[in-house]
């Protein structure tokens, strides 16, 4: 019997089977703060124990079951209230009873579905946990583990080339080239910007990304702008002729992958905008959209073999084969 | 998965720039001077008129070389009509100063030498950043504004093109 202020409590830990083994990444929270979480990939087996620790030793405590939850939500900062769980799976641990001394509780979901990267932006999160609960008729025990996401494509089969020629009729004719129009986060833009005519008097010339995050639909619909960079590409007045090179390292730059009307909630891409500024400081811009995307590390020994296998999950085209040969000839190599 | 680790980061092809191009006159020159106040009429009918010079090989200008006589009236007027003509931010006039028109000033008001100079480096100001503009190059009041011997102030606005 729990008397009022008396009662019996507990303490939960969520620990991951492998935590000794597993890589972290690092992801920025709301407030801004950057901190560590396991890393995981979409298919890959989430286990471990959740440890129930009583306050009070000796004492009994009266619950409504335990379980233990995988979710993976999106949540719109204007309509917090409404959580959209796309993974939703639950592992019950005990029917209701009573724990008369302090417990530990297997759980596996295996081969879970994370079909989007985890995303913190400025009007939207995306985001997966586990949460573990114990059940009281007055009020719950509940403990969460937020785990990060990353999902992963490899080089894409079709990557043109961006090439046009823009510009204000009988001012300004520029074209412009950019190598690629698929880059991965540690990619490098090459292009050029080439001068067909100049009659105005150009003082410098630079190269922004901006990233736009998109939420709500039809006539809700909300973008948020975001300059990540501006890059500097050229100082002085270009004629006729003159070839101004690009050369612009993403790696430097805080990105994420675009992702494109995620579970019809939001979107996040990337636009590169080529700004012209005159000698009265006028600015004269060319938007163009980029695809963004993560790039697998080299599969290595110390990987499970569920990573492997999700690192092998990607658009274009792919080797089951040749990446699973790679994976003995390391073992080889030993 | 190994091999494409390095970024290919050469420079992309390039046209050779033909010398002409490379070390011409650049296609983009306008200058425009304005100068020479005078103050013309006698009692209360005087009025300054500022010497306006262009210079350029802009196409779009009918004359490569020009030279009027404009007051500050002009100006205001030329003002007025690009902002309800064009879709130009107009850049502001130096002031109108009317407190200067007032009488019993202990200096020269309007006809003052250093508030001549003030308005003269300010309206040199407004046209540079004006006739800049690609799209005030378009309107028909800049260019008679510009080159044509008097302002007509009953012109028809209409649109310039390519000369």
């Amino acid at each position: 019997m729990s008397f009022f202020g008396f009662g019996q409590s507990a303490d939960i830990d969520i620990v991951l089977s492998d935590a000794e083994t597993r890589k972290k990444a690092e992801h920025k929270s709301e407030d801004g703060r950057k901190d560590k979480y396991f890393l995981f990939y979409d298919g890959e087996t989430v286990s471990g124990k959740v440890n129930v620790t009583l306050k009070y030793p000796g004492k009994r405590l009266e619950h409504n079951g335990v379980k233990i939850e995988f979710i993976g939500q999106i949540e719109l900062y204007y309509d917090r209230g409404n959580h959209h769980e796309f993974v939703s799976l639950v592992k019950d641990l005990a029917r209701p009873g009573e724990l008369t001394q302090s417990q530990t509780f297997d759980f596996e979901f295996t081969h879970v579905e994370k079909p989007y990267e985890s995303y913190t932006g400025q009007n939207v999160k995306l985001r997966y946990f586990l949460r573990a609960t114990v059940s009281r008729r007055m009020n719950d025990i509940s403990k969460e583990l937020d785990i990060v996401v990353h999902t992963l494509s490899t080089y894409p089969e079709l990557n043109s080339s961006i090439k046009m020629e823009v510009g204000i009729e009988d001012c300004l004719h520029i074209e412009f080239e950019y190598n690629k129009s698929k880059y991965h986060l540690k990619d490098v833009i090459v292009g050029k910007i080439y001068f067909l005519l100049v009659r105005i008097k150009i003082k410098h010339m630079e190269i922004d990304i901006i990233k736009r995050e998109t939420t709500g639909t039809g006539p809700n619909v909300y973008h948020e702008n975001d300059t990540i960079a501006k890059y500097e590409i050229m100082d002085g007045a270009p004629v006729r002729g003159e070839s101004i090179p690009i050369r612009l390292f993403l790696a430097g730059y805080e990105m994420t992958p675009t992702m494109r009307d995620i579970n019809k909630k939001f979107s996040v891409r990337y636009y590169l905008n080529l700004v012209l500024i005159d000698e009265e400081e006028r600015r004269y811009f060319k938007q163009q959209e980029i695809t963004l995307w993560r790039k697998g590390d080299i599969v290595r020994k110390s990987m499970s073999h569920q990573a492997a296998i999700a690192s092998q999950r990607f658009e274009g085209s792919s080797n089951p084969e040749r990446s699973k040969s790679q994976h003995a000839e390391d073992e080889d190599t030993s | 998965m190994a091999a494409d680790a390095i970024a290919d980061t050469r420079r992309l092809f390039t046209k050779p720039q033909n010398l002409n191009d490379a070390y011409g006159p650049p296609s983009n020159f306008l200058e425009i001077d304005v100068s020479n106040p005078e103050t013309v009429g006698v009692g209360r009918g005087r009025y300054t008129t500022y010497e306006v010079r262009l210079k350029t090989n802009l196409p779009i200008f009918k004359l490569k070389e020009s030279c009027v006589r404009r007051r500050y009236s002009d100006f205001e007027w030329l003002r007025a009509e690009l902002e309800r003509e064009s879709k130009v931010v107009v850049p502001p006039l130096p002031g109108k100063a009317l407190f200067r028109q007032l009488p019993f000033r202990g200096d020269d008001g309007i006809f003052d030498d250093s508030f001549i100079e003030e308005r003269r480096q300010g309206l040199e100001q407004f046209l540079n950043k004006v006739a800049g503009h690609p799209l005030a190059q378009n309107e028909r009041c800049l260019h008679m504004f510009l080159q044509d011997e008097s302002v007509d102030k009953n012109y028809t606005p209409s649109k310039v093109r390519q000369a």
